[in-house]
């Protein structure tokens, strides 16, 4: 059966639940084997889990280089991998740095690059969704080694057993792909919440919550919930919470199981970001906020009274 | 300090967004077109630099007779000239013909930086910056929400899931930028004057060597085959709050077992 490469993206070696779904998504294709690169040592708890969602290989590639400095590195590795093992496909997710890491990879091994795939089929024919979700389109690589990065939640993981027998990579990182060096990592993130990429729910606010302090009752909202918290544009711009949280067209794309968004109108630009959402709920004190439009439940209500009672009635239904 | 700045002509985000039904591509004629707002931010971040350390600021873009009037705005905020790659040869690129084209002209620029923003709100790809870096063999700091540029080093805050990384690298590299990174100005009627008698180099892809079978739709390194318009979403519940307003939800939410 022909391979299949999945970049393992993981938080110190454990791998995000994003994996687990490429691990699903490239079984259409192949046989997946999975590809772990990180700081020395970091692998040793990934492997059980990989072999649980079907990875039949793990190759893994450790080093200071790859987690020192910027990108290339494990662009370098990757292209090496592809180049030797000629799979029918790499699938990577669709975060900020593994779309880098495939596009510099489709460049150095002369393929085609797609992004942003919501599902994937056997023939490698990647289903997108653009225009912030307006459209829908369907795309197929001809050159090369189909490069395709997948976006998170889009395929639910599916276990099925793989020998996930472990392959060690040797690596030799040039120096060219050592010119861009991380020299610290500053984590500003309230800890304790997930990823707002790859959530279950998401608990947005906007302009309607007023100020940075009465983010508090959406992040309660969301702790209720064991959701992400994100904000719109007007939010973000205002101060009121950090720009890394912004959901829509000029920041991240979600497209969780449920999205609540509190005091946002639902402006274009915001839409784009969510509106693949499975299941929307909006609340919002203007009845004609476009939001309305894309919710399968609106309440029209003030948030300062609607989300705390409403976080205190999950509460007690979750207690 | 010379910067070039990329810039991409888009269709306005508010505009209805199609794809061409002759050859699936973006359709760029029948919309209003702006420019891509992250690129203000990087016109923006290179006249900042330009104004402190001095050298030049030029624009480059790719597209077609049409992006003039956003090469013009860019001129307009300050930059000093522009290159202006266009020929039909080009329609229907993908993105990785897209950045051998590019590569071709910066090669052919004087340059210590280049900025462009982190996306276009057309592809919205994201990968510009480092397809660049590996095709001219210079640093990639990408996704920077904070640049400093001091004794041949180029320092960025890269934007991460939960903060940010520092990013340094010596020597030329490519900056992308993401709109935390400054406030852009508007032009000024004494700008918007200006511009118009700045220098603009039309390129064909012939003046920059770049190969007719590297680029366009028919060699493209991957197709579309075929797209539909999304249905719109089924109209939901809408009640409206009468002091039980988070009952309600809930028990929404309870409905479709989130809780």
């Amino acid at each position: 059966m022909v391979e299949v490469l999945v970049l393992v993206e993981h938080t110190d070696g454990t791998p995000k639940k994003v994996t687990f779904e490429l691990l699903t998504a490239a079984r259409a294709l192949g046989e997946p084997s999975a590809v772990f690169l990180g700081a020395p040592g970091s692998s040793a708890a990934a492997v059980e889990s990989l072999g649980k969602y079907g990875a039949a290989k793990v190759y893994v590639a450790e080093s200071d280089d790859i987690s020192g400095y910027l990108v290339a590195p494990k662009a370098e590795v990757l292209a090496q991998l592809v180049t030797e093992k000629s799979p029918a496909a790499l699938l990577v997710a669709s975060t900020a740095e593994a779309k880098e890491v495939a596009a510099r990879v489709a460049v150095k091994t002369g393929s085609g690059f797609l992004a942003d795939a919501v599902e994937l089929a056997a023939d490698g024919t990647a289903t997108q969704s653009v225009f912030g979700g307006g459209v829908i389109v369907k795309s197929k690589v001809s050159t090369g080694t189909p490069i395709i990065t997948i976006r998170p939640n889009s395929t639910p993981p599916v276990e099925q057993a793989g020998a996930a027998a472990v392959e060690t990579v040797s690596v030799t990182i040039s120096d060219a792909a050592k010119a861009a060096k991380i020299t610290d990592h500053v984590v500003e993130a309230k800890g304790g919440r997930p990823d707002l990429s790859e959530a279950s729910i998401v608990v947005s606010g906007g302009r309607g919550v007023g100020s940075a302090d009465n983010f508090s009752i959406i992040e309660a909202l969301a702790d209720s919930l064991g959701a992400a918290v994100g904000a719109s544009r007007a939010a973000t711009d205002a101060g009121w919470y950090p720009h890394q949280n912004q959901v829509g067209q000029t920041g991240r794309t979600v497209s969780p199981q449920l999205y609540i968004a509190a005091g946002i109108s639902g402006a274009i630009q915001h839409r784009a970001g969510m509106q693949t959402s499975k299941t929307i709920v909006a609340i919002n004190k203007d009845p004609e906020a476009p939001i309305f439009e894309l919710a399968d439940f609106g309440l029209v209500g003030d948030l300062n009274t609607v989300v705390p009672a409403l976080t205190e009635e999950v509460t007690k239904r979750k207690g | 300090m010379n910067i070039v700045v990329l810039v991409k002509q888009v269709p306005d985000t508010w505009a209805e967004r199609k794809l061409s039904e002759s050859d699936k591509t973006l359709d760029r004629a029948s919309v209003d077109v702006v420019m891509n707002e992250i690129d203000e931010y990087a016109v923006e971040e290179a006249l900042r630099i330009k104004e402190a350390q001095g050298g030049e600021v030029t624009i480059l873009t790719m597209g077609p007779d049409r992006a003039v009037e956003t090469i013009r705005k860019a001129l307009s905020m300050g930059a000093d000239k522009a290159v202006h790659l266009s020929d039909d040869a080009l329609h229907g690129s993908c993105v990785i013909q897209t950045s051998y084209a590019i590569a071709k002209v910066l090669e052919t620029l004087e340059y210590d930086l280049v900025i462009c923003g982190s996306e276009s709100t057309d592809a919205r790809l994201a990968v510009m910056a480092p397809l660049l870096s590996e095709r001219l063999g210079i640093p990639q700091l990408s996704g920077a929400r904070k640049l400093t540029v001091a004794d041949g080093k180029a320092t960025i805050e890269r934007q991460t899931e939960n903060g940010y990384d520092v990013v340094e690298a010596s020597g030329k590299a490519i900056v992308s930028v993401v709109e935390k990174i400054n406030e852009p100005r508007y032009p000024s009627f004494k700008g918007i004057m200006a511009a118009k008698s700045k220098p603009l180099t039309t390129l064909t892809i012939a003046d920059a060597g770049i190969e007719a079978d590297k680029v366009g739709l028919a060699n493209a390194t991957s197709q579309v085959t075929e797209f539909s318009t999304r249905p719109p979403r089924q109209a939901g519940q809408i009640v409206k709050d009468e002091g039980d307003g988070g009952l309600k939800v809930a028990e929404f939410l309870a409905s479709q077992k989130f809780v």
